[in-house]
Parts: C-alpha cells; structure tokens; sequence
C-alpha cells in the first residue's frame, strides 16, 4: 500500500455522473467504457456503538462496470467490510443510493436482498463458508435451489460449475475430505453455478498458503478473462495487485482509485 | 426451495445426529405410545363389558316394584295384561323372584342364588341349556319343584357327573334338576354360572314371598326399547300415582352409561398421556433452538445465497415436524406392541383404534409444527451478516 501517494479526499454531494467522467473523482475512475453495474451514490453507512457514532462508510461513491476486476484494498476497521456487505446487498446504506445492474435496492426488504442476491452475485467466503454436512455438489447446487430450478438442470449446472473449477471429480466428497485450495475451488464454484454478473471475492485468499493464493487469484484472473465481472476485497496489497483496478478505503471513504496495468489491456492511472 | 428438498434436508440433517434426534424423538415416542396403549386398552375393556351386557339381551328391560305401603302392587296378572295390550312394543314378559339358599346333594352343600322365573325367560335373555330343558307353562302353572342349574353348582354338587333327572334339596326340599345352562363365566363362585332357576311359583313358595316385585320385560325391538319404558313406566304410574314407588331400567340404557363412563374415563387417561406429548414438543423447541444456534452459520450462508425468510423458516419447521412425526410413527408401533402385550399379561381383549392411531400421528407432526415454529422463526430473522461471522 506504500507505493501509491493516497489522493485528497474531500466529502462530496453526489455528483451528476456526466460531470465526473472529466472530475475523475476516486471510486468513478474505471473504465468509462461499459454497462455500469454497481454504482453507489454518495453512500453512508452509520452505527451507533454506545454513545459513539461510528461512520462505516462515509460518503462512498463507486462505480464499477461489467467485465471489471476491481480490488477495493483497505485495513481492517477502514469501512471496506461495510462497503463489501453493502455492495453484495447484505446490508442496506443509511444514508446515499446503490444501484445494481440499474436497479435501485438500497431501499429493499430482506426478502427482496435476497432475491438480488441470488440473481445478481456470487459470494466467494475466506472461510470457504461450504455446509459441512451437504457434499460437495450439494453445496453448489445451493444457490439454483433457492432460485427454483429443477434437479435435472440443477445438477446438469452444477457440474458444469465444477467442471470449470477443475474439481468435477469430488463432486461426491464432503468438503471437510477436501483441502483447503479445494475447498475455495469449490466455493468459487458455487459463486459461478446461478451465473450471476458479479463475483464478490471477500478475502478469498485468507487463509490459503501463498502456492494455493496465487492459484485461486489465477483463477480469478481466467474467470475475468471469461467475461465475469469480480470485486475482490482484501488487506494484502499483493493479492489486490491482482486485479486491473485498485480502489483503497481508509476511514469509511474512498482514497485511492486507480489502474493497475494487470491483465492485458490495464494502464496505469494511478495519481 | 419446494417441500420436497426441505424434507429431503430435514431427514439428512436428522441422520447426521441420529443419537441426538433419537432422544429428542423419546418424548413424542412415549407419549404417543401411551395415548395408543391407554386407548387400545380402554377400549377392549368398553368392548368387553358391552358384549358382556349385550348378551344378556339388550332389548330387555328390568320392573322393580317397591309398592307404597303395601296397599296396592303390580302383580303378575297385571303386567300379562300390559304385555298383551302393547305387542308393537313388548313381546314377553318374566317375573324374577330372588332367593338365596342352601343346595345339598349326597354329601356337598353349597350356599347359592334362586332365581324364579315363567317359561318366558329362556328367550328373554338367550339363555343356552347344555343338557336337559327349561321349565315349561305347565311347571309354572304347577309350581312343580323342577330347577335350571349352572356349571358351578354341577361341578360343586355333582362333582361334574350328569345331574339331569337327579335330586337337589334347596333349604331342605327336594327339586328335581331338569337342565343344565351352558357355561357363561369361568364355573367360578359367584359367577353367571353360579345359578339355579326354577318355576317363579316355586320360588315364591320357597322363600316365603307373597307377590313378585320385580320382573324383566322384551321389547319388540332394541330401538324400540325406550318406548316400551315409557309405556311399563305409564302404567306403573297409574297404579302407583307415585314414581318413587317402581323404577324401570333399560339394558341399553345401561350399557351407554357404561360407555359413557369408561369414555371420559378414557379422555382423563389420555389427557395425561397427553401432558408427556406436550413435554415431547418442548423437548423438541428445545433441541431446534440449540440447532438454530449451531447451525447460524449455515444460515447466514443459505442467507447470502439467496435463502429468503420463508426458505429458512420451511427448512426448520419441517425438520421439526419431521423428528416429531418419526416419533410418532415410532411410538404407534411401541404403543400398538405393548398394547398387544400388556392385553396377553392381563388377559384383556385390546382394541387399537384406527382413529386413535391417526390422531397420534396428527397430533405429532402438528407439535413439530407448532413447536419448531418459534425456532424456525429466530433462525429466519438471523441477519446475514451477523450469521455469516458467527463461530
């Protein structure tokens, strides 16, 4: 994180996007090219822990487009949880708007998150977060169960998930046989199975030694190269080097957006 | 998320702590088990009486005369003509004159009941001979010492032989046994067995009595059996002027009381079984609520993959009303087999209901319902975030 000078960040009133694409304002400065599929409008995210006020996110304002790979990098207690749980729709902003694929769903009920989340994003978990108890197929098939889809199609989608993981042939083990490596593999292959547009990443590389890391970030990498856009959030400025965007959070705002020049086509943008 | 995988869930979830779901089963299983075996047992015991009851006849209705001071009676002339005066409603007629007394035959004596009847009375209660004949209208009209005996009475004075021609003395007088019943109790003292019958006239004679108090009626039919009391009770009246002076008691009235009261005693009974299902259901709450709980990770991931309350809350319920209705098949068959068992032990007939039996099992998976309500719902309002940090 040392390398890059962090930009001055003022607190802004959410701004006409047309007016931005010049301003450049950190968090609106991927791509201007592209469908927009995740845009936060000056979000704010407030607790009140005792008689503290805490402001997880403060003013977040973000863009990112279809076929991106966006890390947003902060240390713990900067507010890029917040910012994670809000994006993923498991958490509601108190105060600003998100926008995913063109829908409002800041203001949406539990039930209705929930829905979005099917539909909308696949949630690649430290923690791997498999069902012990539910093999390894069973587990990808989670998320088309709650989307309604017949067995026979579930399994057929399923599979071809597993398949794409490289990890077909487990597919009748349980998740504690597996290895860690595995495991996330497995995970990821549950994020893809519904097909959704967004892959959020929350530390996928957490607790894998630094072999399985750079496999799984590879991984990542080729699902992008693929066409699946993926938010990556991490503390390790090596593994957010990863991706072709870097967005860094400190204090719940956003202080830092730039390019990173990874994959093939990325330039450096940085300030 | 359909029934069909929620249950395919729940059983899955219930296989993997097959020792945990037993012991949290145990409850439903044994207060089912005994609602079935109280029900089953009850009820042979309500089936036994019954039948016992109905063999006696239960188109027939029983007079006792108590009289108002000894003016005026009902005699026997009077309810011939009652009888003859009804035949859409009463078909026969027998009086019934009590005694008790000493039989003695060679060297045995034995202390025994005289009931005196008319010819009538064979076919009033369905009385079985085994050897010989009832007594006739010409032996009533005679007063002729012939006499009926039970089992008992041939197996205590005869010591089992043929007594049909033989003589018995009744308080010291000679009567000649024409019959033998059939076998209705155990031959035991004091049972149905334990009888002699003979002429009323006789009977009267032999006990000193001057009029018949009491006699035993047929009515046409069982339906009919509650006109024909009121009808017996009518003409009483109008002889007695008094109701407190006769009563008229109905076989089948008798035997609803009896069902009546073997029926409530059958609700207390199975309203305490029922406590123990209720302790099952709690039992049940309780182990949902510590699966909620453990498992809150688990819905925090079903959450952040798209579970919506409801697919939460089915998952949870059903698991509940699955455990419960495991238990309460299992403990139909525990109850139907102790039932069964205890009815050999006891020597009791047993009667499984169908009903009770869908009942148990209703009345189960209902308790999983109700009571994997309420942990259903805690799991359903985890929030995501919260679930998905637990440890």
């Amino acid at each position: 994180m040392q390398e890059v000078v962090p930009v001055e960040c003022k607190t802004r009133k959410a701004v006409p996007s047309e007016a931005l694409k010049e301003e450049a304002a950190p968090g609106l400065r991927g791509p201007s090219e592209g469908e927009e599929l995740i845009r936060l409008d000056n979000v704010y995210k407030i607790y009140q822990m005792g008689e503290e006020t805490v402001h997880a996110a403060d003013g977040v304002s973000l863009v990112i487009r279809r076929n991106e790979m966006v890390a947003i990098v902060g240390q713990s207690g900067s507010g890029k949880s917040t910012c994670m749980n809000i994006i993923g729709c498991l958490d509601v902003p108190t105060r600003g708007k998100y926008y995913l694929e063109g829908e409002d769903v800041s203001g949406m009920s539990d039930d209705q998150q929930a829905d979005i989340r099917n539909r909308s994003l696949g949630f690649i978990f430290q923690q791997y977060n498999l069902i012990p108890k539910l093999d390894v197929l069973e587990n990808v098939e989670l998320p088309l169960i709650y989307k309604g889809i017949s067995e026979r199609e579930r399994h057929e989608r399923a599979k071809a998930a597993l398949d794409r993981v490289g990890i077909l042939s487990k597919m009748h083990n349980m998740p504690s046989q597996l290895s860690g490596g595995q495991q996330q593999r497995v995970s990821i292959a549950r994020a893809l199975a519904g097909d959704p547009p967004i892959i959020l990443a929350d530390e996928p590389t957490g607790a894998l030694d630094s072999h399985t890391s750079q496999e799984v970030l590879g991984f990542l990498q080729r699902l992008n190269a693929e066409g699946n856009t993926i938010v990556l959030i991490t503390h390790d400025m090596e593994v957010a080097k990863k991706a072709k965007r870097i967005v860094r959070i400190a204090d719940g705002r956003i202080v830092e957006d730039f390019m990173t020049g990874a994959g093939s086509e990325g330039k450096e943008r940085s300030s | 998320m359909n029934f069909k995988q929620s249950f395919r869930m729940a059983v899955k979830s219930i296989k993997g702590s097959k020792m945990r779901a037993f012991l949290t089963m145990l409850g439903i299983i044994i207060g089912v088990g005994s609602v079935i075996v109280l029900v089953s047992l009850m009820n042979g015991l309500t089936s036994d009486m019954t039948s016992q009851f109905e063999s006696m006849g239960t188109n027939t209705l029983t007079v006792m005369v108590m009289g108002r001071g000894g003016n005026r009676s009902f005699g026997v002339d009077q309810m011939e003509e009652l009888v003859e005066e009804n035949p859409e409603y009463l078909s026969s007629f027998s009086p019934t004159v009590s005694a008790s007394v000493t039989a003695k035959a060679d060297t045995e004596s034995v202390s025994t009941s005289v009931t005196g009847v008319n010819e009538m009375y064979q076919e009033i209660q369905s009385l079985e001979l085994s050897e010989g004949r009832f007594m006739s209208y010409i032996d009533v009209e005679r007063r002729q010492r012939v006499c009926v005996i039970g089992t008992y009475l041939v197996q205590e004075l005869f010591g089992g032989g043929s007594p049909v021609g033989r003589s018995i003395k009744l308080n010291g007088v000679n009567y000649k046994v024409i019959g033998v019943l059939e076998e209705t109790g155990d031959s035991e003292e004091s049972s149905s067995d334990d009888i002699i019958y003979m002429p009323y006239t006789s009977a009267m004679k032999l006990s000193g009595t001057g009029t018949v108090s009491s006699y035993t009626l047929a009515a046409t039919d069982r339906n009919l059996a509650e006109q024909a009391k009121t009808l017996v009770e009518n003409a009483l009246y109008k002889t007695f002027s008094d109701d407190s002076a006769y009563r008229v008691s109905s076989m089948s009235e008798m035997i609803d009381t009896i069902n009546e009261m073997t029926g409530s005693m059958t609700m207390v009974l199975v309203g305490i079984a029922g406590i123990s299902l209720l302790v099952g259901g709690i039992g049940i709450m309780n182990i949902m609520l510590v699966s909620v709980t453990e498992r809150t990770r688990e819905i925090g991931i079903r959450k952040s993959l798209g579970a919506k309350r409801k697919d939460i809350m089915r998952q949870f319920v059903i698991e509940a009303a699955t455990t419960s209705s495991m238990g309460g098949v299992a403990g139909i068959l525990f109850g139907v087999v102790v039932a069964y068992a205890a009815g050999v032990i006891m020597d009791m007939t047993v009667v499984p209901s169908m009903g009770a039996i869908l009942l148990a099992f209703s009345v189960s998976v209902g308790i999983g319902m109700i009571f994997g309500y309420f942990p259903a719902n805690k799991a359903a309002k985890l929030n995501p975030i919260d679930a998905l940090r637990y440890d």
